[in-house]
């Protein structure tokens, strides 16, 4: 009997360390990135760091201000989201309200598809399609751009907007719609004048983890953003901060690796607050 | 009651209804583009002795059969790892977790973890493991960051399933006699199965895809190995070396090969997902 207390006992603290690994591994990335991260920004100062226009790691007196990286992550999202919601959203409120049900399938099956596809494919195909046609149609000699990171992630992120979305606008229950019916709207009425405001918090969590994402995503905007360290511009060659800690990690060191170390710390605190926010209209989309 | 609508009203309904289904036809016709693009521009390229070789700098041939490698290696490597860890998280909230800020940090670093970008996994890895463990760039550091990552889906799947193992047949079996871990062993662990499945298909979906996170902690090279020797060098993944040839070395109509490769398995992976949940939801019916 004893033993047989021990082996439960010591079964227990196995499955107990096995469920807070998770915990465990949050915390040591953080720690790794605030240990790795924070002495670049100690020697050149939180200031001329976060708010220094202009990056030249490689040049002969080096310069390291991630302002550039830091507005064209910011406004490559907005771009982003400015338009890939509102194509997400009608889509969502069309598969959740107004398709039939065999439609329904073959497009949230279409939907899913958009979201498995590796990232480098996207990629791929921006720089092989996107590319040009902006260097076509705006006659600039580059159409590696800003504007092309902003289509490829406003592609990427729509799965994440719509299945979120749809989730949301599921859950509103029936009677509100019924109710409104009853009254006379129609439809179409009821469901963007009730549902979609009884949906209100879901979606602005789908329009957050679509924020996160866009934000998060590297490969495919190094493929077709140009790369440069510009400030950001809509058909100039940008660097956003993800792009930034890849495209120079492979052959840095000294303080350069370090200063990218701490581009990421930002890209992660960036992140912190995101999911925050998500957290935020999670719940109160549950209550 | 039509008659009396009057033509602003019908005007504002007509417009949302044709920007409902504008928005869903363009997601179609966008998924339907990549995938005939994608194919057709990636088809052509693809060869028996692109499968079956590896790159050659005398020829100046390139093969893909070491990176076609290298994913299946990774992919095993990583669920090795993932499965035990993933399953016994879930078992432990579902079955043992009573202490309610245990069980609330736990859910909320799953959470945090499935919102960081895979590129400071790639980071964290390269620091942690590659230097820290001294594992080097290697498949293995390579596999153990994806670890991290797929954690949370693995845990997430299995606690759906063990949500469904119904109360009583716990209670059945404590009532017989059975220790906690007999009954998890006996009853619990078998209840997983769906969700553990489930949680493997969608991992193998996201390994398949990732690139930043193994750009510095498996590296880029194209030998050729087996599974032991592999895992304690360098690789590049499919998804890595359609990087590598298409932005490094402007070998577009590898990558495009590569590309319709990887279009294909994300295909058959998705299918594989719906086919298989669909089952499942049957199954419990019953």
């Amino acid at each position: 009997m004893k033993q047989q207390k021990a082996l439960e006992n010591l079964i227990h603290g196995i499955f107990l360390i096995l469920g807070l690994i998770t915990v465990g591994f949050v915390l040591l990335i953080t720690i790794y990135l605030v240990i790795a991260g924070i002495p670049a920004i100690r020697k050149i100062g939180i200031w001329d760091f976060l708010w220094g226009p202009k990056w030249a790691s490689t040049a002969k007196e080096p310069s390291y201000g991630i302002l550039p990286f830091i507005l064209t992550s910011v406004y490559g999202t907005a771009g982003a989201i400015l338009i890939g919601v509102p194509i997400g959203f009608f889509t969502s409120v069309y598969l959740a309200k107004l398709a039939s049900a065999k439609i329904r399938t073959v497009v949230s099956g279409a939907v899913s598809l958009l979201a498995g596809i590796p990232s480098v494919v996207y990629g791929l195909v921006g720089m092989m399609v996107l590319v040009p046609a902006i260097r076509n149609l705006f006659h600039i000699p580059d159409g590696a751009s800003l504007l092309a990171a902003i289509l490829v992630l406003a592609i990427m992120i729509l799965p994440s907007i719509i299945h979120v979305s749809i989730t949301a606008l599921e859950a509103v229950p029936k009677e509100y719609e019924d109710a409104s019916l009853a009254l006379g709207a129609t439809p179409v009425e009821t469901y963007f004048k009730v549902s979609v405001p009884a949906a209100k918090s879901g979606i602005a969590a789908a329009v957050v983890l679509g924020v996160g994402r866009a934000i998060g995503e590297a490969m495919a905007v190094m493929m077709v953003s140009g790369n440069a360290p510009n400030l950001p511009e809509l058909f100039g060659s940008v660097r956003f901060l993800t792009t930034a800690v890849a495209s120079e990690m492979s052959y840095s060191s000294g303080l350069q690796r370090q200063a990218l170390f701490s581009i990421a710390l930002v890209l992660f605190l960036f992140i912190m607050l995101i999911n925050a926010a998500l957290n935020f209209f999670l719940k109160r989309s549950k209550e | 009651m039509n008659g009396r609508m009057n033509a602003k009203r019908k005007l504002g309904i007509a417009l949302l209804r044709a920007l409902c289904k504008v928005s869903a036809v363009f997601t179609c016709a966008l998924v339907l583009f990549l995938l005939v693009y994608i194919l057709a521009k990636g088809i052509p390229n693809l060869s028996w002795e692109l499968l079956s070789t590896k790159p050659s700098y005398l020829s100046g041939k390139i093969g893909i059969l070491p990176d076609i490698l290298n994913t299946v290696y990774m992919i095993g490597a990583t669920l090795v790892f993932v499965l035990p860890l993933g399953v016994g998280a879930a078992v432990y909230l579902t079955e043992y977790a009573k202490n309610k800020r245990i069980v609330a940090a736990i859910e909320y670093a799953a959470e945090t973890l499935s919102g960081i970008p895979s590129i400071i996994y790639g980071l964290v890895g390269m620091l942690f493991f590659c230097q820290f463990l001294n594992m080097q760039t290697s498949l293995l550091a390579g596999a153990w960051t994806l670890v991290i990552m797929n954690l949370p889906t693995v845990m997430r799947t299995t606690q759906e399933s063990l949500k469904t193992v119904p109360q009583s047949y716990r209670e059945g079996a404590f009532g017989l006699g059975a220790g906690k871990w007999r009954v998890i062993r006996t009853v619990v662990l078998p209840g997983c199965i769906d969700g553990v499945i489930t949680g493997c298909i969608l991992s193998v979906g996201r390994i398949l895809g990732e690139s930043a996170a193994l750009l510095f902690t498996a590296g880029f090279a194209h030998t050729l190995s087996g599974f032991f020797e592999g895992l304690g060098s360098a690789g590049a993944t499919l998804t890595v070396s359609l990087y590598v040839y298409a932005k490094e070395q402007g070998e577009f109509g590898v990558a495009f090969a590569i590309a319709a490769i990887l279009m294909v398995l994300t295909l058959l992976v998705n299918l594989l997902a719906m086919v298989v949940g669909r089952w499942f939801k049957r199954r419990q019916k019953r």
